[in-house]
């Protein structure tokens, strides 16, 4: 019998993303250079985080018209956001036929309670998270992957280290514990039992996880795949440097290479402009988007 | 016997689960240096536009080639189908033209169309295979040489060329070792004809 939406076709595409660096793309043409790049997916976008940044207001799903002109362009999955919570925008997303949804802090939410219930969809979504509690509760609404949050937009990698130190210290320390301790761990982390039990048995998530939100340079994305990671997102990184086709291509070759520093050396050089970039310590709390989610 | 599993992009790290649980020595190859330490290669699942371009960059499809003309078996899933077809329908992406097959990329939809599936395969008696297909291709033609071994829809999702492999789904992704054991006897008749042609 066949079966379309099962967990395990909504879990395998993001195997096959693993290795590879999924790239913003705000135009069919900024798409084709991603993809020329050797990106394995892109998110399709009217602004990138540094802009909505800049930008202020209310940032919503992109217009379809962009998304659909994004797919005719590409032969890679595209992805798309929605706003926390915002299920009709999900509903539309889905209808477009997007490859996967972005349920994503990057946006303005749109309930301060509750995300989607991901459960309900037969396309695949990916969250963010900055710590095992918050990536487990995402899980139990049905993400089939996950993404370490940073920050966006930014151009400043310490809260996607962080981030990933956390998910992957909270991971080690449950592995440790007696059976006895997990129920209160789970309460602790305000993450669902079931989910923690597997965590501790398997020593990683239930699906991949990726890592996002500040990373600029070939450096960067080694830095988070030596810390663990499955792969990269890069957001305002490549079409807010000086050379994005270059930059594109130097940061696909060192999330493939990540361990090997000569290859890292060679594909670093004369990449022109990175992008400007925001300290990730002069931001304010309230505009801080890594704390959008529950 | 020591397996590659092409480590440049892609779901590889399941293949290798796979070959070690069946007693099999495996490697990651991301370098063509590699590609002279093993006995049969896998070039997994992940994108093949992303592969392909990282296998020109990185200089290992020449290698490839060669290894599979001396005879070293290889087998390509998803992606890896269509980067050993000998062509790719509507298509201009580079490919190591091992097989004498059409591929033809996305052909069942995007992710929404994803699914998966019990399969009967040739001489896996009967037992059907559950298979997850992930915006799989499929094998439009299926040139001289070429046996067919399981069909979808009426169409070709796996088949074998001499030493040669390609599925169009993942055996990766589930519990059922069969697909791969398949390989690892494909390896071990290379090895066995190549010791016998050496006496």
């Amino acid at each position: 019998m066949s079966e379309q939406g099962t967990w395990r076709v909504k879990k395998g595409l993001a195997e096959m993303l693993k290795g590879g660096v999924i790239m913003d793309v705000t135009t069919p043409e900024q798409a084709k250079i991603a993809e020329a790049a050797g990106a394995c997916a892109v998110m399709a976008l009217e602004r990138v985080p540094a802009d909505i940044r800049a930008t202020g207001g209310v940032a919503r799903m992109a217009d379809p018209t962009i998304i659909l002109k994004i797919m005719d362009a590409v032969t890679i999955p595209v992805m798309a956001k929605c706003r926390i919570g915002h299920f009709v925008e999900a509903q539309i997303l889905e209808s477009l036929g997007v490859d996967y949804i972005d349920e994503s802090e990057v946006l303005t939410p749109a309930d301060d309670k509750f995300h989607v219930n991901k459960n309900a969809f037969k396309v695949p979504f990916v969250c963010g998270a900055r710590n095992l509690g918050e990536a487990l509760r995402r899980i139990g609404e049905g993400a089939a992957m996950i993404r370490t949050k940073g920050e966006p937009g930014t151009g400043d990698v310490i809260e996607a280290v962080k981030h990933m130190r956390m998910v992957m210290s909270d991971i080690r320390r449950l592995q440790n514990l007696p059976e006895e301790e997990l129920m209160t761990f789970a309460k602790e982390m305000a993450a669902p039992y079931d989910l923690v039990l597997e965590v501790a048995k398997a020593g990683r998530l239930p699906v991949v996880n990726f890592a996002a939100g500040g990373i600029a340079t070939p450096a960067d994305a080694s830095l988070m795949m030596q810390l663990g990671c499955d792969g990269i997102f890069v957001g305002s990184g490549i079409f807010k440097s000086g050379d994005p086709a270059k930059r594109a291509k130097a940061i696909v070759a060192a999330t493939t290479h990540y361990n090997d520093p000569q290859v890292l050396a060679e594909v670093s050089k004369d990449l022109g402009e990175p992008m400007v970039g925001i300290n990730c310590s002069t931001i304010a709390e309230i505009e801080r988007m890594q704390l959008r989610g529950w | 016997m020591r397996v590659g599993v092409l480590a440049l992009q892609g779901a590889f790290i399941e293949h290798e689960k796979i070959l070690k649980e069946l007693g099999c020595e495996t490697i990651q190859v991301r370098k063509k240096e590699q590609l002279e330490e093993i006995d049969g290669l896998i070039i997994p699942g992940g994108e093949s536009t992303t592969i392909g371009k990282l296998m020109e960059e990185f200089e290992l499809a020449e290698g490839i080639k060669k290894r599979a003309k001396e005879g070293m078996p290889v087998f390509g899933t998803c992606a890896g189908l269509i980067l050993i077809a000998n062509d790719i329908f509507e298509c201009s992406q580079p490919r190591l033209g091992l097989m004498n097959i059409v591929a033809h990329r996305n052909a069942f939809g995007r992710q929404v169309d994803s699914f998966e599936t019990d399969l009967d395969v040739k001489g896996l008696g009967d037992q059907p295979l559950r298979a997850v297909f992930i915006r799989a291709p499929y094998i439009k033609e299926a040139g001289e040489g070429v046996d067919v071994l399981a069909m979808h829809d009426d169409k070709i999702v796996l088949a074998r060329q001499g030493n040669i492999m390609a599925a169009a789904f993942h055996p990766e992704l589930t519990d059922d070792t069969r697909i791969h054991s398949m390989f690892i006897d494909l390896i071990e008749e290379s090895l066995n004809s190549q010791q016998s042609s050496a006496k």
